[in-house]
C-alpha cells in the first residue's frame, strides 16, 4: 500500500485514455440541446402546417455490410438532400429478432427472400406506394412478381443469387453432382477438405435437393433421410462455415465449398482458380430485398420510397451489381452492365439451370423440427 | 534478468540456506521468468498474426500476398470505422468508471458486513455473469421497449466527430459490468488485513479518512483489476450492443460482426492494429513517467 | 444519525449497496424477469411469444440431445478452466512479484491483446492452427519435424485452445489481485518455518490466493460454458455447445420462450454449481471470513 502513487498511475492510464478521447469535445458533452442540422430542417418543414407529407432529411437503412457503393449515397444526398444512415446486420435472423424485439428508427432493411415472407405475415412491413416509384417498371418481368412478394406489393428485389459449390478448378474436377459431398470417396486425395454452409436450411436444402425432395419439405420421414445423409457426409467435411469458406478456398486450405456465388466471385480476386458451379440435381436461389419497416414515420417512408426509386435507376442499379458481382433484378441496369457481366455463368446461370433452382420458403412453427434434425447432424460423431 | 534475480537473493542473506539451496533458488526464479516470457507471447502470437495481416496486399486475412498500407489508408477514409472506433472507446470508457464505482462498493458491502438478505444479494451479484448473454440481450431490448425508457442518445462532439450514443448501450455495459468488478475486487477484499485499517481508524478516527487513506490504497489492484476486465468486456462486447443500439449506432464488434457475411477485410486488422499501438505507447509513457517516481510512493503511517 | 449510521454495520452495507443494487434492480432483473415470465409461454411462429402459458418448454429441454450436448460443454468448460488455473497461476504470481514498477505495466500488456477485435482475434488463430495452410503445421513440416499434418482444427483441441487464450486473462487478474499483498516478509518466515518450497506453496501461498482462485475460476467457467463463437470458428461448427443451442433458439429457430428456459435452467445449474464449489472451497482451504 505503500506505492499508493503508482498504483494510481495505471488507473490515470485509463483516464488518459479517456482524456485523450475527449479532448476535442469535452465541454460539448453536455450539450444536449445541440440539434443536427437535418433535425431543424425536418422540424422547419412540418411547421409549414402543409398537408402534404415532406419527406425526412436524414433516414437510417438496416444493410448487409459492404453491400452497397458507398459512392449511390453520396449521388442520392446531392440530388436530393437526404442522408443515408447506414446500421449493418449479419444475418437475417438477427435483423428479425432485433427488430421484433421492437427495435425503431428503420427507414430502410433489406430482408433475404423467405424473411419477407415471415416479416409480412408479422405485419412488419409498410405497403410501398407505387406512385412514388415510377422505376418500378425498370425490373425484369420475373421480379415483378416474386413467390414471396407477387405484384412487389411490400419489397423491391435489390439483388439476387444462388447456392451452389464452390471448387478450386484444376485441384479437383468439376462437380457436377452434390454427390460429391454426400457420397465422398474416402481415398479421394482432398477427402476432409470440403466445408457445408453453417446453415439450417441451406444444408437441408442441399441434401434434400440430392434426394429429390422439396426443399421445403414438412414431412419427417423425408427430414430424417437428408439428415442422416448430412451426418454421413459430415466425416469428409472440414467443417461447417458461413463466413470464411471462401477465404478458405482463396487459401487452398479446402479445395471445394458449398456456399453464396458472390463470395466465392469476391473470392476469385485473390485465387483465380476458383470456379462456381451449381451441380445438376439443382441449387438454391435467393433474392435480398429492401423493403420499409412499418415503423417508419409517414416522412421516413417517403424519403425511403424516394430512395427505392433512386435504386432502381438503370445507372444506379449498374453501379450496384458492379459492386456487389451479383445479379441485378434491374432489366434497364442490365443493358448497362455489359455482355460479359451478364454472360458470366457463375452471375447468371444459363435459363436450363434457372430451371432447376428453389426458393427457400419459411415453414412456420416446423422451423424447431428443422433447427432440432440439424442440431443432431451438429452433435454426431459419424 | 538481474534485476529479477536480486530481490530473492537480498532477502536471504544471511539465512542458514546453503549454497545448493541459493542455486534452487535463482534456478526458480529464473524459470519463472522463463515461464511469464513464454505465456506473454502466447497471448501476443496472434495478436502479431493479426498486425502482420493489417498489411496485405490483398483483401483477404487468411492467406499472405505481399506489403502493402493500403488498408490503413482505406481505414482513414472510412468515417463510419473510425465513428464506430471512438463509439467503442467512448462506451468502455463510461461504462467502465460507472461500473468500477458501484461494484466496488458493493464488494465492500458484500464483504465487510454481516447483515439480512446479503444471500440473496451475493446471487443477484453474480446473475449478471451467469446469464447468457444473448438471453440478456434480447430481454434488455425488450425491457427498454416495455419500460420505455427507449434508447435516446447522448450526443457528444468528439476528436470532431458527432457521437450519438444511447443511453441504453451503457446502461446494458453497466448491468453486467459491475458484476465482474465486484468479483475481482472481493477476491481482494476477502483476506486483507484489517490491523492497519484499525490502526488508522484510531488515529484519524473518521472513518472517510480511513476508507480514502487506507483502505482504499490496499484496494488499489482489486479495483485496477476489475476496471481493466471491465474495460476489456465492454470494449469487445458484441451481442449486448448491438440489441441494445438504436438505429445508425454502431461499436467496432458490432460492424465487424456485420461485416462477417460479405468479408471481413483487412481494414479491421488495421484499426485493431492502430488500437494496439496507441495502448502500448500509453503503457510506454506511463512507464517512462513513472522512472523518477521511484520513491515518490506515499507511506501510510 | 451519524452514530447510528456508524453503529449499525447493515445499514452501513446497504449504503454500499443500494447503487449497485438499484442499478441491478432496474436494469438486470427487471429484463430477468421478462426471461422467466417468457419461458413459460408459447412461442410466437417467427419469434416473440403467444400470451399462453405451458410448461412445454421445460419439459424439451429433459431431451438426450440437449443433456449430451450440456455435459459436453461441462467438460469442455472444466477443462478450459483448469488448464486456465494451471497456466494462469504462475503468470499470476509471476506478475505479482516482479518490482512495483513494472507490474502495473505487465498487467497492462496482459490485457492489451483483448483490446483488439474478438473475431480478428478469433481468425488469427485460425491462420495458426488451420490443418493443411495453417502456420504452425507449415513449419513443422517443413522443417520436416512431422509428416502429416497435426489435427490442431476443427476439433476439442481447437475449441479449448481458443476458449483458454479468450479467458486467461480472466484467471490472471483475481489471483493476481489476491497474491499482490503477499508479503515477502511473510513468504521468508514461511521458508524458515517450512523446510520444502511445496510447503511453502501449500501453506502460504495457495490458501492466501484462494479467493482469487475462485473467483477467476467462476470467471472463467462461466463463459466458457456458455460460449458459441469459438465452437463455430476454430471447432469448425462440426460440434455443439449448450450456448450455440440456446442462440440459435432466438436466432435461427425463432423459439424465444425455448430459449429462455434453456437460459433460466443454465442459470439455476450455475448458481448451484456455485455455491457448491464455494462450499467446498471453503473447507478445504478455510478460506472465506
Amino acid at each position: 500500500m505503500k506505492k499508493f502513487a503508482s498504483l494510481c498511475t495505471t488507473l490515470m492510464l485509463l483516464l488518459v485514455l479517456g482524456l485523450v478521447a475527449c479532448t476535442s469535445g469535452g465541454e460539448s458533452a453536455e450539450t444536449e440541446t445541440e440539434v443536427p442540422a437535418s433535425n431543424e430542417a425536418v422540424t422547419e418543414t412540418e411547421s409549414t402546417g402543409e398537408t402534404a407529407v415532406e419527406p425526412a432529411t436524414e433516414i437510417v437503412m438496416y444493410n448487409w455490410s459492404e453491400y452497397i457503393d458507398p459512392e449511390i449515397y453520396t449521388l442520392f444526398e446531392q440530388e436530393t438532400g437526404i442522408r443515408i444512415v447506414e446500421d449493418n446486420f449479419s444475418s437475417n435472423e438477427e435483423m428479425l429478432a432485433k427488430l421484433q424485439g421492437g427495435a425503431t428508427g428503420y427507414a430502410l432493411i433489406v430482408p433475404s427472400d423467405y424473411t419477407v415472407s415471415i416479416m409480412k405475415e408479422e405485419g412488419m412491413l409498410a405497403k410501398l406506394d407505387h406512385a412514388n416509384i415510377p422505376n418500378l417498371s425498370n425490373l425484369s418481368d420475373e421480379f415483378k412478381n416474386v413467390p414471396f412478394d407477387p405484384g412487389n406489393e411490400y419489397c423491391v428485389p435489390y439483388q439476387w443469387g444462388t447456392t451452389g459449390i464452390g471448387y478450386l478448378d484444376g485441384v479437383v474436377e468439376t462437380p457436377t453432382s452434390w454427390s460429391v459431398i454426400f457420397e465422398p470417396d474416402p481415398n479421394a486425395p482432398y477427402y476432409g477438405r470440403y466445408t457445408m454452409l453453417d446453415d439450417v436450411r441451406e444444408s437441408f436444402a442441399a441434401a434434400l435437393i440430392y434426394l429429390g425432395y422439396d426443399i421445403n419439405t414438412t414431412d419427417e420421414k423425408q427430414l430424417e433421410e437428408a439428415r442422416d445423409l448430412l451426418i454421413k457426409a459430415k466425416a469428409g467435411l472440414a467443417g461447417y462455415d458461413s463466413d470464411t469458406f471462401e477465404d478458405l478456398l482463396a487459401a487452398e486450405e479446402n479445395v471445394l465449398a458449398h456456399g453464396w456465388n458472390g463470395d466465392f466471385l469476391v473470392a476469385q480476386e485473390e485465387n483465380e482458380n476458383i470456379a462456381y458451379t451449381i451441380p445438376q440435381e439443382g441449387g438454391v436461389i435467393w433474392v435480398d430485398n429492401v423493403c420499409i419497416p412499418a415503423t417508419a414515420s409517414p416522412e421516413e417512408k417517403l424519403a425511403a420510397e424516394m430512395f427505392i426509386n433512386f435504386l432502381l435507376d438503370p445507372e444506379i442499379g449498374a453501379m450496384l451489381s458492379e459492386f456487389n458481382y451479383y445479379a441485378s433484378p434491374n432489366k434497364a441496369a442490365e443493358d448497362i452492365l455489359g455482355e460479359e457481366f451478364l454472360s458470366d455463368p457463375a452471375v447468371y446461370p444459363p435459363a436450363e439451370v434457372r430451371e432447376r433452382l428453389q426458393f427457400i420458403k419459411p415453414v412456420g412453427e416446423f422451423e424447431s423440427v428443422y433447427q432440432r434434425m440439424w442440431d443432431e447432424v451438429k452433435s454426431a460423431n459419424p | 534478468m538481474t534485476a529479477v534475480t536480486k530481490p530473492t537473493t537480498t532477502i536471504l542473506p544471511e539465512s542458514r540456506a546453503s549454497r545448493q539451496e541459493r542455486i534452487k533458488t535463482q534456478l526458480a526464479t529464473l524459470g519463472l521468468t522463463g515461464y511469464g516470457i513464454l505465456a506473454y507471447l502466447f497471448l501476443y502470437l496472434p495478436i502479431i498474426i493479426l498486425v502482420i495481416f493489417s498489411f496485405n496486399d490483398s483483401r483477404s486475412t487468411a492467406q499472405w500476398a505481399g506489403f502493402s498500407t493500403a488498408w490503413y489508408v482505406e481505414m482513414m477514409q472510412d468515417n463510419q470505422i473510425i465513428i464506430s472506433l471512438w463509439n467503442s472507446l467512448f462506451v468502455a470508457i463510461v461504462s467502465t468508471a460507472i461500473s468500477t464505482v458501484l461494484g466496488t462498493l458493493a464488494a465492500m458491502a458484500m464483504e465487510r458486513y454481516r447483515f439480512r438478505g446479503r444471500l440473496v444479494m451475493d446471487a443477484i451479484l453474480y446473475l449478471p455473469i451467469i446469464i447468457p448473454d444473448i438471453a440478456m440481450a434480447i430481454m434488455l431490448l425488450l425491457f427498454f421497449n416495455i419500460s420505455g425508457i427507449g434508447f435516446n442518445t447522448w450526443r457528444i462532439e468528439l476528436a470532431g466527430l458527432r457521437l450519438s450514443v444511447p443511453y441504453s448501450v451503457i446502461i446494458g455495459h453497466v448491468a453486467f459490468n459491475i458484476s465482474f468488478v465486484a468479483v475481482v475486487v472481493r477476491a481482494r477484499l476477502a483476506h486483507m488485513d484489517r490491523t492497519l485499517e484499525e490502526a488508522a481508524s484510531d488515529l484519524y478516527a473518521n472513518a472517510w479518512h480511513t476508507f480514502w487513506r487506507v483502505t482504499l490504497p490496499m484496494l488499489m489492484p482489486g479495483i485496477i483489476g476489475g476496471a481493466l476486465l471491465a474495460f476489456t468486456l465492454s470494449l469487445d462486447d458484441f451481442v449486448i450492443t448491438f440489441f441494445t443500439a438504436g438505429p445508425g449506432f454502431n461499436t467496432l464488434p458490432v460492424r465487424v460482426f456485420g461485416m462477417i457475411k460479405k468479408g471481413v477485410t483487412p481494414k479491421i486488422n488495421a484499426v485493431s492494429s492502430l488500437m494496439l499501438a496507441g495502448s502500448l505507447a500509453l503503457v510506454l509513457i506511463s512507464i517512462f513517467l513513472r522512472r523518477g517516481d521511484d520513491r515518490g510512493g506515499i507511506e501510510i503511517v | 444519525m451519524q452514530a447510528i449510521i456508524r453503529r449499525s454495520p447493515a445499514i452501513r452495507a446497504w449504503i454500499l449497496l443500494a447503487p449497485a443494487v438499484a442499478w441491478l434492480f432496474i436494469f438486470f432483473l427487471a429484463p430477468l424477469v421478462i426471461v422467466l415470465i417468457y419461458s413459460f409461454l408459447e412461442r410466437g411462429t417467427y419469434g416473440g411469444v403467444v400470451w399462453q402459458p405451458t410448461l412445454e418448454n421445460y419439459r424439451r429441454v429433459f431431451d438426450a440431445l440437449y443433456f449430451n450436448t450440456f455435459t459436453r460443454s461441462v467438460y469442455i468448460a472444466v477443462a478450459t478452466t483448469v488448464i486456465c488455473l494451471i497456466l494462469g497461476f504462475p503468470m499470476a504470481y509471476f506478475i505479482a512479484t516482479r518490482p512495483q514498477k513494472i507490474r502495473n505495466s505487465l498487467l497492462l500488456a496482459l490485457m492489451i491483446p483483448f483490446w483488439t477485435n474478438f473475431l480478428i482475434r478469433t481468425y488469427a488463430w485460425l491462420t495458426l492452427l488451420r490443418t493443411n495452410t495453417g502456420l504452425i503445421n507449415v513449419t513443422l513440416l517443413s522443417l520436416g519435424i512431422i509428416d502429416e499434418p497435426l489435427p490442431l482444427f476443427g476439433n476439442d483441441f481447437a475449441i479449448i485452445l481458443g476458449l483458454v487464450y479468450g479467458w486467461l486473462p480472466d484467471m490472471v487478474l483475481p489471483v493476481y489481485a489476491a497474491l499482490e499483498r503477499l508479503d515477502r516478509s511473510l513468504l521468508e518466515a514461511a521458508q524458515d518455518l517450512y523446510a520444502g518450497r511445496w510447503q511453502v506453496f501449500r501453506r502460504v501461498i495457495w490458501p492466501l490466493s484462494l479467493p482469487g482462485v475462485v473467483a477467476g475460476s467462476m470467471l472463467v467457467f462461466i463463459p466458457s460454458l456458455g460460449a458459441f463463437v469459438t465452437p463455430a470458428i476454430l471447432g469448425g461448427g462440426k460440434s455443439l455447445m449448450i450456448g450455440n443451442i440456446i442462440s440459435n433458439q432466438f436466432l435461427a429457430a425463432h423459439d424465444w420462450p425455448f430459449g429462455s428456459a434453456l437460459s433460466m435452467l443454465m442459470m439455476v445449474f450455475m448458481l448451484v454449481a456455485t455455491l457448491i464449489y464455494f462450499r467446498a472451497v471453503n473447507r478445504e482451504g478455510g478460506a472465506g471470513l
